[in-house]
């Protein structure tokens, strides 16, 4: 069997068996928080009758185990089950499918990811091989000071000075990237650009970093040195002799960072008024709608294990001895 | 002569029968010198509400696991929400007054039975004609065991909802109760049309046209608005900002005309904005420090008149609240109630008193103070000024900080947990305050407070005060109920938090409600742009 299609083959399997350990945890964790979903949406005004009413409603009143089997069956059909809120005795059940109510979100995370993504990732590539050529000069360490500044301020502090910038003293974007399904792609655009380079300024630092890393790593290799004694110029050395190498390592930090852009944006969904997934997990979290941060946590287990799966294939792919192993 | 042909004038401006600069001509001409009648113009103008424009508001609370069922409704994006599409029986005006509703009247001759005359010809937005069908339909769906409704408890006094003919429902309740027509004001219960009570579908002055939970709620003006006079904006667009920062900045770029909730942190920076009005009203919200007198060392009057004495209220409110509120004098009503006891003298901090009491208790030792910021922002820091106070009278308290999460379920109202940190709403009515937290029948005494004599005789005088018609009466007897509740009751009750909110310069309004925040969660049908 081809490599490639083994690691597919092989990952795939290690990622269902990742995706049912993460069910088993987000489902047990959840049971460890105190209170459940009656008692969080009535707060305050919670009456013992009105908590076991609901508990009735949804089942909650059979044990852990029953209502995990119950789910996991559904979820192998296909099914990832109706929200907790929404669900009524008497009168309509409003109650929304997870799936209504995740995509949408989902939706709009990604296309906050893609756009920071398509900006990041090449300037990061960029300048992570400029500054590998030039090491050591002023645009070597002027490049490395900005990113790692970026990267070091908290995420909402960005935000906040983006803008005070860009939206208070010189009013070019809007600071609320509320958008919805009917918002042309234009002003969906506009709307996100505040978000997105908030991302791109977290993220860029760390692709940035590694690849300079993995580049100057590889320049003290032997086969560098022989290319360079053959008259090869420092940036072909780079490109053609040292790039080739070092993409495994920097597809590993990219898909990391590209991950990260889909699961772990919250704070600057919160700052923006970005109605992202995010939100949606800690609302559920905060009120113990258990279908819907089962459904998120596969979701964001599935974007791991795919981003860390293309990851490695590229790896493969780009590196000729292990793309035809002996 | 001259002051009635300026009046008529001035009629004319506002009917719009003549424009502002033919106004100001024809009074300049009857002898008004300019700036006074160019005032009388901007008078007129700023009074006389406008149709149009979008208003998009910004709101500090939604979640994506609100609904359109007013049942579960619990937070102020869903209040708003609701009191924007839809209508109840009745409603509490801006001068705090009831008044019908969707009833045109109502009248008990023994506050047992109630009776209430529905208005007619009130359209569904579904087109619908709403009749007593509906109101029992809307009414049964927060009773029953089965009911999910937060209003349940409200409504446990309630043995039968009938439909007398299309255009009359009558109540009867288990005891007389003279505020019955408070309560149906309440935002739980708004009127739906029957077998529809999630849809969002009303009679409000707004028909919904999405509602995206968590995120925003997308209104047009309802052409067939029944109630004259109210729900000028065209368009309406409700957002959910919980970032305080994201929502001030909104409002400074004119990203929304409004928002709840000003944080008082930066309100001092924020105010120096031109653009922008901030506004005030000291409603019926307070915070409270409830004492379980189920649980020792609570269960000791002097005990409990010790820590009463050993707060510094000013303080509280200065460094907590920054100004934007009122002392409490340790019993829930508030100077917006029309009962509040304004005889009673006020209790200050008292070290001399607090430590007589607090010797008399005989006891000794740290005494727990649970406190999360779940009870209110500040709660800890509130916890840690009163621990601050009460050192000085010799009393050592220990603020225990308790995790937000779980916070209503295991630590407020809590055997547990003698004294924690916690606030209140606030009720429009002296009766409903004291029978959601105070009397004996409620579930959520948090103070434990109904084996003592004082309880006992306060618990009597709420039933009397509730079947008295008689306002002089009433007054008396709660003038009783709220000393009762102030001297042996089981709560701290420091401070009553003001509804701070702001607007854009561009947003009029009229005198503004203090039963809620956002003028009574009504401002969307109140308010105009000028």
């Amino acid at each position: 069997m081809h490599p490639v299609i083994k690691t597919v083959l092989g990952r795939l399997a290690m990622g269902v068996l990742t995706l049912f350990a993460v069910s088993l945890i987000i489902f047990s964790s959840m049971e460890l928080l105190p209170g459940d979903f009656g008692q969080a949406i009535l707060g305050q005004a919670a009456l013992p009758e009105t908590v076991a009413a609901f508990r009735r409603e949804l089942g909650l009143d059979q044990p852990a185990i029953v209502r995990y089997w119950q789910w996991v069956t559904a979820v192998l059909q296909g099914d990832l089950g109706t929200s907790f809120s929404g669900r009524n005795a008497s009168g309509v059940d409003r109650s929304r499918e997870v799936v209504d109510l995740v995509l949408p979100r989902l939706r709009n995370t990604l296309f906050l990811a893609s756009i920071a993504a398509l900006i990041a990732v090449p300037l990061s590539l960029l300048l992570g091989v400029t500054t590998a050529l030039y090491r050591n000069t002023f645009y070597d360490r002027s490049v490395n000071m900005a990113t790692l500044t970026t990267i070091s301020f908290p995420e909402f502090f960005v935000a906040y000075l983006l803008i005070l910038f860009f939206a208070s003293l010189y009013p070019i974007f809007p600071s609320l990237a509320n958008v919805d399904s009917d918002t042309l792609f234009g002003e969906r655009l506009y709307r996100a650009a505040l978000p997105a380079l908030t991302l791109t300024l977290v993220i860029v630092a760390h692709m940035m970093r590694m690849t300079r890393a993995a580049i100057i790593n590889l320049l003290a290799s032997p086969y560098i040195q022989m290319a360079r004694l053959s008259g090869a110029s420092s940036a072909e050395v780079i490109l053609k002799h040292a790039l080739p190498n070092a993409w495994a390592p920097i597809a590993t930090v990219i898909a990391f960072n590209l991950a990260y852009l889909v699961v772990g944006v919250v704070v600057v969904e919160v700052v923006f008024v970005y109605p992202g997934i995010g939100q949606l997990m800690v609302d559920a979290v905060a009120m113990r709608d258990i279908p819907v941060v089962q459904g998120c946590a596969l979701i964001f287990a599935v974007t791991y294990i795919l981003l860390n799966l293309l990851a490695d294939i590229i790896g493969i792919i780009t590196n000729p001895r292990l793309l035809h192993p002996r | 002569m001259r002051d009635k042909f300026i009046e008529i004038q001035k009629a004319k401006l506002l009917h719009g029968q003549i424009g502002r600069r033919q106004f100001v001509m024809s009074v300049l001409a009857a002898g008004v010198a300019l700036p006074a009648a160019l005032g009388f113009a901007d008078k007129a103008n700023a009074a006389m509400p406008k149709s149009g424009g979008l208003f998009r508001m910004g709101i500090a609370h939604g979640s994506t696991t609100d609904t359109l069922d007013s049942g579960t409704s619990e937070n102020h994006f869903t209040l708003i929400n609701g009191y924007t599409f839809g209508n109840h029986l009745t409603e509490v005006g801006s001068d705090g007054q009831l008044t019908g509703e969707l009833a045109e009247s109502y009248e008990s001759a023994d506050a047992q039975k109630w009776v209430f005359n529905l208005r007619q010809g009130v359209e569904f937005h579904n087109g619908k004609t709403m009749t007593s069908e509906d109101v029992v339909a809307s009414f049964n769906h927060h009773m029953g065991e089965d009911s999910t409704s937060a209003a349940k408890g409200l409504l446990t006094a309630v043995t039968s909802v009938e439909a007398d003919g299309k255009n009359r429902v009558i109540f009867n309740l288990a005891s007389p109760n003279a505020d019955f027509p408070f309560i149906v004001s309440d935002y739980h219960i708004s009127i739906r049309p029957a077998g529809d009570m999630t849809s969002g579908v009303g009679t409000g002055g707004y028909v919904l046209q999405s509602f995206e939970p968590g995120v925003k709620s997308v209104l047009k003006r309802n052409p067939n608005y029944w109630k004259e006079g109210k729900a000028h904006f065209d368009e309406v667009e409700l957002l959910s900002i919980i970032d305080p920062t994201a929502r001030q900045t909104a409002l400074m770029n004119g990203d929304i005309d409004s928002m709840d909730r000003v944080d008082l942190k930066t309100i001092n920076l924020f105010k120096r904005n031109p653009n922008i009005n901030i506004m005030e009203a000291t409603g019926t919200a307070h915070y409270t420090f409830p004492m379980r007198l189920s649980v020792a060392p609570f269960d000791n009057y002097d005990l409990r008149m010790a820590l009463k004495h050993s707060i510094k209220r000013q303080e509280l409110v200065d460094k907590v609240l920054l100004g934007y509120g009122a002392v409490g004098n340790d019993h829930p009503i508030s100077t917006a109630n029309a009962f509040h006891n304004s005889d009673m003298p006020q209790r200050e901090f008292d070290a001399d008193k607090a430590a007589f009491h607090y010797k008399k208790s005989g006891h000794s030792g740290a005494i727990p103070l649970s406190a999360s910021d779940a009870a209110f922002s500040g709660a800890v820091d509130a916890a840690q000024l009163i621990a601050n106070s009460a050192s000085e009278a010799g009393i050592e308290i220990e603020v225990i900080r308790e995790p937000r999460d779980g916070y209503w379920s295991n630590v407020w109202n809590n055997d547990a947990k003698g004294w924690c940190a916690c606030y209140w709403g606030g009720r429009p009515t002296e009766d409903w305050m004291f029978s959601a937290a105070y009397t004996n029948d409620t579930k959520w005494n948090d103070t434990a407070w109904v084996g003592t004599d004082s309880s006992k005789k306060f618990n009597a005088l709420v039933i009397e005060a509730r079947a008295e018609l008689d306002t002089t009466k009433r007054r008396e007897l709660y003038y009783e109920c709220q000393n009762l509740v102030s001297d042996d009751g089981g709560s701290i009750i420091p401070l009553f938090n003001s509804y701070v909110s702001a607007n854009s310069k561009a947003i009029a309004h009229n005198e503004i409600a203090a039963n809620w925040d956002s003028d009574g969660a009504k401002c969307v049908e109140r308010w105009w742009f000028a």
